[in-house]
């Protein structure tokens, strides 16, 4: 599915109504002077409308332009829609947000621009989220790295597929930078047993795990808002996840943590510790 | 990447826009909107150069078949002839429906 296609899929039939849609033409003023094709909504689809009746808002990366990439038009399109959302949210007027997070991260052709608009997502996040769930869905295949794996973790709650994939680095990165004895990112098995959406559930870094059917999508947003907002958002557990790690380095042994396998690191890191809700 | 321009004039009104496809691998974007001026105007920008008398072709043939006068902005992704037209005639399908 496309991410217009998502977006007017998970809201109430008729409710959709796009934001800042291609007829506007906010394109990157950045690509074609690099000699590259831009598109006419900069790979962000912004749509208002009603989910389960409520007021509600979509963000929804289009993964099939430039990988996901957020350059400075579309990572400021993400983070205007949550301040909207917050500022709605002040007045009285529940919005519930809801992002299709499939981005390879921030454009690099954009670089400081893509990454600041980027921290701007992360800064409006954590502002709304104190007011309303902030709702994040990794369907994949592309996945969700970089900054905008920040921004998924900074979710009120996290819904992913098994096809999706989560990580600061993604495997292509670190088979060029690392070597490909560090990680064969052909090796599809090897990189879903490690960054896929059923391992990041395992480990407690996504809540939901559902199948990637709509239906399942959509039941699965309904019970994340009918939760409301946490006393304490996992991203604030520092010291935990730091617990985590200072564990780790002790039941391995002495060995070095690179030689931990998927499985060791479900033992070591069980969702019953993660997830208390 | 290159841009290509083409016009066809005396053109039927329009009263509707209408948008297809997205700007991925193999694929392209198009934005179709009414022009006022009664010509058909479409304006290519694509990644492959080079390539400019097959789009001639197939918008050639596009024009005989759409009569609409009309702005059209295609964003093209490296796609096939064959995808362009599909993009063309969803969008002008949209306008009709």
């Amino acid at each position: 599915m496309t991410a217009r296609e998502r977006a007017r899929a998970v809201l109430d039939e008729g409710s959709f109504r796009e934001l800042l849609g291609p007829f506007d033409r906010l394109e990157s003023p950045w690509l074609p002077r690099q000699g590259i094709v831009p598109q006419s909504d900069d790979g962000v689809v912004i749509a208002r409308g009603t989910f389960d009746g409520d007021r509600a808002v979509v963000a929804a990366i289009e993964s099939a332009f430039q990988g996901g990439s957020m350059g400075e038009v579309s990572a400021t399109k993400i983070a205007c829609a949550l301040d909207l959302a917050r500022r709605d949210c002040n007045a009285g007027n529940t919005v519930r947000p809801i992002l299709f997070l499939e981005s390879g991260g921030v454009r690099l052709q954009e670089a400081n621009l893509g990454l600041g608009a980027i921290a701007e997502i992360h800064a409006a996040l954590v502002a709304l989220r104190r007011l309303t769930p902030v709702v994040g869905v990794i369907a994949g295949p592309v996945g969700c790295f970089g900054g905008m794996s920040l921004a998924a973790a900074l979710c009120t709650t996290l819904i992913v597929t098994r096809e999706a994939r989560l990580g600061m680095n993604g495997p292509e990165v670190i088979e060029q930078e690392a070597g490909i004895t560090e990680l064969d990112a052909a090796d599809r098995r090897l990189v879903w047993s490690l960054i896929g959406g059923a391992q990041r559930h395992a480990t407690g870094f996504a809540d939901v795990l559902v199948d990637d059917h709509l239906p399942d999508v959509g039941r699965a947003l309904r019970e994340a808002f009918a939760r409301g907002t946490p006393p304490r958002h996992r991203s604030a557990d520092v010291d935990r996840y730091l617990a985590r790690l200072h564990d780790l380095a002790r039941t391995a042994d002495g060995d070095a943590v690179a030689s931990l396998t998927p499985d060791d690191l479900r033992a070591a890191w069980p969702r019953e510790h993660t997830d208390d809700r | 990447m290159e841009q290509l321009l083409f016009e066809y004039p005396d053109r039927k009104p329009i009263d509707r826009r209408a948008h297809a496809g997205v700007v991925g691998s193999g694929d392209l974007e198009v934005l179709l909107e009414p022009s006022p001026d009664g010509a058909l105007h479409v304006r290519v920008r694509t990644s492959v150069d080079g390539y400019g008398q097959v789009w001639k072709n197939v918008i050639d043939r596009f024009a005989t078949r759409f009569e609409g006068a009309a702005t059209i902005e295609i964003n093209d992704f490296g796609a096939t002839p064959g995808t362009v037209m599909l993009r063309l005639e969803q969008a002008a399908e949209r306008i009709r429906a």
